[in-house]
């Protein structure tokens, strides 16, 4: 039982990496990632959001939406699956809330430079595609909690070294044209390539 | 020489500022520098003053790749001609072949100077179109961005041909070095701003562009309708068997690419590398030492099903491309992490990749490429870590609050 969610952890984080291998969530990946410092802001709020929306997510299909998941309210016969994705991204949505509001309150520099990419956790295609990757994969709810910090975890992995090969790049000499975002995206395609490396492993 | 020292002083003029070949001056500038001293001064205010410089440092790491290029190039012959010898007829279809047996040079793997000639003439083409195509881009980037060529050029160059499988097509080559000179350096500013080593981004994009050509069974000896498994394939399948030795394995004379076969030229290369200075024995050593580390590991916990559980350190050592990758690509001193703690971490990093690569990933039988990609990917993160301690260390040790 171990083993199998320590194989289904590694593969979230090295294997099926959420901006690197299904790149995903790339407007804050590319925007967010200028300075170490905020991407390990950032890269610890995804962990967090992605962590806590997963399980919940989980629970909501597998107690409210799923065919016949209603039984216990003595409803065997309905079927509430087409509800899914407005489920999903209203928890999504609520949870980023909630984590402003803490953030706000308690870390008020990590939230002055995040900015508007925090609000926008909630419409970040790696949170929403991990939630929506769990419902396809028919996860338990252990292999969700488990999923969720693994992918979580990976996004920020990806996010912190990008950051830190952007500091660097900012003593390079990159020709005009392809400064800020060009560079960008050849960097991010041969991250991608330098995370091959997985591709194929049997956990 | 002096002829042409004093030919290339005479026509100074029409390179320099106003002159009419001004739009090339790089190229000239190039030339000069190669061959001659740089006779450039420092100026503005701070400088270390030293007798190495760039040029030299370079042409220290071309020099110590010389033997591994030398008994690359043995064995290439020696391994074509080992097969050719046992088969009844000449398979055609290679000019190579042609060619050996227009100068009526039989096909003797007993012979020094037959496998001499006979890889020689696998090496030569892809490392003159290395030169051409790599240099092309190069001066093409020089003359448009204004920066100079230096000899960098001549070792990204010269590495990679070495870790290319000797029967690569040559237009797969010339896309290759393209590739890494282009996408892997020079969008990034030119020598010494790239993130990736460039010789490896090349052959990362000819590997999962065109793998049929750089992986496989076919391609580790240049004879192309030979099914020869790399004694790595062997080593992770139990039912083929290892036909290699060990001593065979470490003196170089099994398939392979090019330039990574022979560890004991590669360590002749890491001695000259180490007694000048101009590769870090942080990163060797701590490649070496966790491949050892973790290969011990794997051979300690054993499996019934994977043979490559078993293998252990003195065989990763002489497989593959572990000991070039770690002796001349892991090395490099820009992609490479720059701090000493970080370059430690670094090293240790690939090491350890290598060998779970290598043994759990049934996809990929070498791990040593993508594995110093990898570490690349996160040397300025290592580099980071270990700058933001010692700040705090110091702030701590002045009573600086952060």
């Amino acid at each position: 039982m171990f083993e199998h969610y320590l194989s289904l952890f590694i593969r979230a984080i090295f294997l099926e990496n959420m901006a690197l291998a299904f790149f995903l969530g790339m407007c804050t990946f590319l925007a967010v990632s200028k300075r170490v410092d905020t991407a390990v802001g950032l890269g610890i709020a995804v962990v967090v959001v992605q962590s806590i929306t997963m399980p919940v997510n989980n629970l909501i299909l597998h107690y409210l939406l799923a065919d016949g998941a209603l039984a216990w309210a003595g409803l065997p016969n309905v079927d509430l699956t087409f509800l899914g994705l407005i489920s999903y991204i209203g928890v999504i949505a609520a949870m980023v809330q909630i984590l402003e509001m803490f953030l706000d309150r308690f870390v008020p520099k990590l939230y002055n430079s995040l900015g508007i990419f925090l609000p926008l956790i909630t419409v970040n295609c790696a949170i929403l595609g991990g939630s929506l990757l769990m419902v396809e994969r028919d996860y338990n709810f252990g292999e969700s909690v488990v999923f969720g910090i693994g992918s979580g975890v990976g996004f920020a992995l990806a996010i912190v070294a990008l950051a830190g090969i952007r500091e660097k790049m900012r003593y390079g000499n990159v020709p005009k044209g392809l400064r800020g975002l060009g560079i960008t995206f050849i960097t991010v395609g041969l991250m991608a390539i330098s995370f091959m490396l997985f591709s194929g492993i049997q956990l | 020489m002096k002829l042409f020292r004093r030919f290339l002083d005479r026509k100074a003029s029409l390179f320099e500022k106003g002159g009419r070949l001004h739009a090339i001056y790089f190229l000239w500038e190039a030339i000069d520098g190669f061959l001659y001293n740089q006779n450039t001064q420092t100026t503005g205010r701070v400088h270390v003053r030293d007798a190495v410089d760039l040029k030299r440092l370079m042409i220290t790491v071309v020099w110590a790749l010389v033997p591994a290029v030398i008994v690359g190039i043995y064995n290439t012959g020696f391994q074509a001609n080992t097969v050719l010898v046992g088969l009844a007829e000449i398979p055609a279809g290679s000019w190579q072949r042609d060619v050996m047996l227009w100068m009526g040079i039989n096909f003797d793997p007993t012979c020094i100077g037959t496998n001499l000639l006979h890889g020689m003439l696998y090496f030569l083409p892809l490392y003159i179109l290395t030169l051409a195509v790599g240099g092309f881009w190069e001066v093409l980037f020089a003359c448009v961005r204004k920066h100079e060529i230096n000899e960098g050029f001549l070792v990204t160059s010269l590495l990679f041909p070495l870790i290319l499988p000797p029967g690569m097509p040559l237009w797969q080559a010339a896309i290759g070095i393209s590739f890494g000179i282009v996408i892997g350096k020079e969008v990034f500013g030119g020598v010494g701003m790239n993130i990736w080593n460039p010789a490896l981004v090349g052959r990362a994009f000819l590997f999962f562009a065109y793998p049929a050509a750089i992986s496989g069974d076919k391609v580790w000896v240049a004879v192309d309708t030979i099914s020869q498994a790399s004694p790595l394939a062997q080593a992770a399948d139990a039912s083929m068997g290892m036909t290699y030795s060990w001593m065979d394995s470490f003196l170089g004379l099994i398939p392979g690419s090019i330039g990574e076969t022979s560890t004991l030229a590669i360590l002749f290369g890491a001695v000259i590398l180490i007694a000048t200075g101009a590769a870090s024995w942080r990163i060797m050593l701590s490649v070496f030492g966790a491949m050892g580390v973790t290969s011990l590991l794997f051979n300690l916990i054993g499996s019934a099903t994977n043979p490559m559980f078993a293998l252990g350190p003195q065989w990763h050592l002489v497989l593959g491309g572990f000991a070039f990758g770690a002796v001349f690509m892991a090395t490099d001193p820009v992609s490479a992490a720059v701090t000493k703690p970080g370059q430690y971490l670094y090293g240790g990093l690939i090491g350890f990749l290598v060998v779970m690569i290598r043994v759990v990933n049934p996809a990929f039988p070498e791990g040593m490429m993508l594995a110093i990609l990898f570490a690349n990917t996160f040397s300025p993160i290592f580099d980071r870590l270990v700058i933001q301690s010692h700040m705090a260390k110091r702030k701590r040790r002045l009573g600086i609050g952060s």
